[in-house]
């Protein structure tokens, strides 16, 4: 029998995150997405699965422990919100490039600065051009439900260790508020220390008499073996780039005009896609699962059977630029955005799209 | 009383000439090199080999680990 | 007898360990790091941990550590080691984990995990090295350098009236009650090198027993960043750095001693 709960974004996250076999979640409190910790502590999976759950004293400490978590081959997570998330950076760097495989959650609030506890999309190029300094991407995932929220905990640790990449998902205020139905994914066991010799040899776990010291780390001094080591995380990338990308699209068969808008954004579109098709006019919805890799090719095969697109986003303008260079001007693209934690209405779309695209 | 002789090994190449094993040498056994190695460094040698009495002071100061010390019992 | 005859393996009675690697470091001559490197990882040796050790380099002189030490090692980012070495034992609570950290790593960019780390109790051994400058970046004043003393960023000395005074952040720790030991050492004669393996025995032990946070700070000298040679930087550390940061326990087995 499937497990239904009634449960917001974020304790469905952290409730998926017992389920998948983590095996450390270091977090710091920030709303909107507080709950996560809250719940977890409160349901004490040390006595459940063995996770451990610790309130670090910063979220640069926070991420700082998820690499050395990960480096040790275990599932770790941690979550937080945009201004935490920007002080994580310098550490997701430091994952990317020593390769090591973890989960994030950012539930977005607007910005920039302290902002607001509102939700907002504004982080986007932060999340999916890199974030920190150096080459690097993150696999970024985009839930619209508190369903996605606990799905992607099982689905980003398994990129996470396929790839040896630490995967994003990128929610927001209301995706983490929100009190929704979810079923729950089964529990899976964590990783026996067995396991992670054999799976992830690499990991930092005691040094056996079979094999050398094991080192985790991002520094290669020498030029021409970091260009070497860049070069390989460009082409695990591009394979990233070929193989992962997941987008929805609703109604886009026979339409005209088509919206993109991921989280949030891609539920309110919906309802505007009905308003306008109500209306009589054919508008389909894309939205991106995956906003890195972005569906630049499912976006350009539509773009010969179509007269325009209009990027939504609860931001003034990011993901619209990917949506640009996708359709790469052959139809025109068009921007409705609301910033500073404003929830647009379906209402606001139609008009947009009825004064902008039409 | 027994009388112990020692003597140490250095890795010239490795020596990087800092000089402590000879200011901390309690019978002043140790010496540097007036040639110099690979790298340009005056290594460290044994210029007594009288005196040495196989401590192992040299051997457990040295930054870069580079003298294996030996010690024998002399009859 | 000749040397041959002393040369000889039942005559031997002290090699490096083979807990360091072979790769030449690249210390400059005469720093304490690679003494300091050799005698933890001897009492590691010598309790047969090598399997059960997990340690965390810094960023600074010391960053390649995990080239010398041959047990497994991450790197951490810079003044976070604390943080790493929190996670590891929390997640592999049976394993020997220890930190290896710089004065501007452990004391200026890192204090918060410092702190917090020694807070909790984290049941990891802490290895602090205290040469009173940062020396990788080509010797700007350190959190630890000494009131008049020059470096690259105070090339008139340091006046402690404009940016404070050397920071004891080892005293400032050792009353936390998540610390079970803290003591402060050299490594500049045989001697102190013997009484610290000492205590990183201790350090060890009582880590691995659960008693808490063990901090060990060693002083040592910078000859490259204090311009003097070598033998001259010992003495001069004897003479000055150890007036200010005078060695010896500071808190054991939980008490505070001084």
């Amino acid at each position: 029998m499937e497990d239904l709960r009634l449960m917001k974004g974020n304790e469905a996250f952290a409730e998926a995150a017992i389920r998948a076999g983590c095996d450390g979640y270091f977090g710091y409190p920030i709303t909107p997405q507080s709950e996560v910790m809250e719940y977890l502590m409160k349901e004490k999976p040390e006595d459940r699965t063995g996770m451990v759950v610790l309130q670090a004293e910063s979220e640069v400490s926070s991420i700082n422990m998820v690499y050395a978590g990960a480096a040790c081959g275990k599932r770790v997570m941690t979550s937080t919100s945009s201004p935490g998330y920007s002080l994580m950076q310098e550490g997701i760097s430091y994952i990317a490039g020593a390769e090591l495989p973890c989960v994030v959650l950012n539930v977005v609030r607007g910005g920039p600065g302290l902002g607001t506890i509102q939700p907002s999309q504004s982080d986007y190029f932060q999340a999916t051009k890199g974030g920190g300094h150096g080459d690097y991407r993150l696999i970024v995932l985009a839930p619209s439900s508190v369903q996605e929220m606990a799905d992607f905990v099982p689905l980003g640790f398994d990129l996470a260790f396929k790839y040896r990449n630490p995967v994003l998902v990128l929610a927001d205020g209301v995706i983490g508020q929100t009190m929704e139905k979810v079923v729950m994914p089964p529990q899976r066991p964590r990783f026996t220390e067995e396991e992670i010799r054999k799976n992830t040899p690499w990991a930092t776990v005691g040094k056996s008499i079979d094999r050398e010291h094991n080192i985790v780390t991002s520094l290669d001094l020498q030029a021409d073996s970091q260009e070497r080591h860049v070069l390989h995380l460009q082409e695990k990338y591009n394979e990233i780039e070929a193989n992962e990308v997941r987008c929805e699209q609703i109604k886009c068969e026979d339409a005209e005009y088509v919206l993109v808008a991921y989280g949030s954004s891609a539920r309110i579109c919906q309802k505007a896609v009905d308003l306008l098709r109500a209306k009589g006019i054919k508008v389909g919805l894309v939205r991106p699962i995956t906003l890195w890799p972005f569906p630049t090719k499912e976006i350009q095969a539509l773009v010969p059977h179509v007269k325009g697109f209009m990027s939504v986003e609860m931001s003034l303008g990011q993901m619209v630029e990917d949506v640009k260079l996708a359709v790469d001007g052959k139809v025109k693209v068009e921007f409705f955005g609301r910033c500073g934690g404003i929830v647009p209405a379906p209402e606001e779309v139609v008009h947009a799209v009825e004064t902008k695209l039409l | 009383m027994a009388k112990f002789q020692g003597a140490i090994v250095v890795d010239r190449e490795k020596c990087k000439g800092c000089g402590i094993c000879a200011s901390i040498c309690p019978t002043k056994s140790i010496g540097m090199s007036k040639e110099v190695n690979g790298k340009g460094y005056h290594f460290a040698l044994l210029a007594n080999e009288e005196t040495c009495v196989g401590c192992a002071s040299c051997g457990r100061i040295c930054p870069d680990g580079v003298i294996t010390v030996y010690r024998a019992k002399v009859e | 007898m000749t040397l041959n005859e002393i040369c000889k393996p039942e005559n031997l009675v002290y090699k490096k360990t083979s807990l360091l690697t072979d790769k030449v470091m690249h210390y400059c001559p005469g720093c304490g790091h690679g003494t300091i490197h050799r005698a933890l990882m001897e009492v590691v040796d010598e309790m047969g941990l090598q399997d059960k050790t997990i340690g965390v380099a810094p960023v600074g002189c010391s960053v390649l550590a995990y080239d010398y030490m041959n047990v497994d090692m991450q790197e951490a980012a810079h003044g976070r080691a604390p943080a790493l070495a929190t996670a590891i034992k929390r997640l592999m609570p049976e394993k020997f984990v220890f930190t290896y950290q710089g004065d501007g790593d452990l004391a200026a960019i890192g204090t918060a995990e410092t702190i917090h780390c020694c807070n909790r109790g984290e049941p990891i051994l802490m290895v602090f090295v205290n040469n009173a400058i940062y020396g990788m970046t080509g010797g700007q004043m350190a959190p630890t350098t000494l009131e008049g003393m020059k470096t690259a960023t105070s090339p008139y000395g340091r006046d402690v009236h404009k940016v404070g005074w050397p920071l004891r952040i080892t005293e400032m720790i050792a009353p936390l009650n998540g610390v079970w030991s803290v003591s402060r050492h050299t490594v500049h004669t045989p001697a102190a090198v013997q009484k610290l393996k000492k205590a990183l025995k201790k350090g060890i032990e009582d880590s691995m027993a659960g008693k808490g946070t063990c901090f060990i700070e060693v002083c040592s000298s910078c000859n490259s960043g204090w311009k003097m040679s070598p033998v001259d930087a010992n003495k001069w550390m004897a003479d000055h750095v150890l007036e200010y940061f005078v060695p010896g326990d500071i808190k054991v087995d939980g008490q505070m001693v001084r």
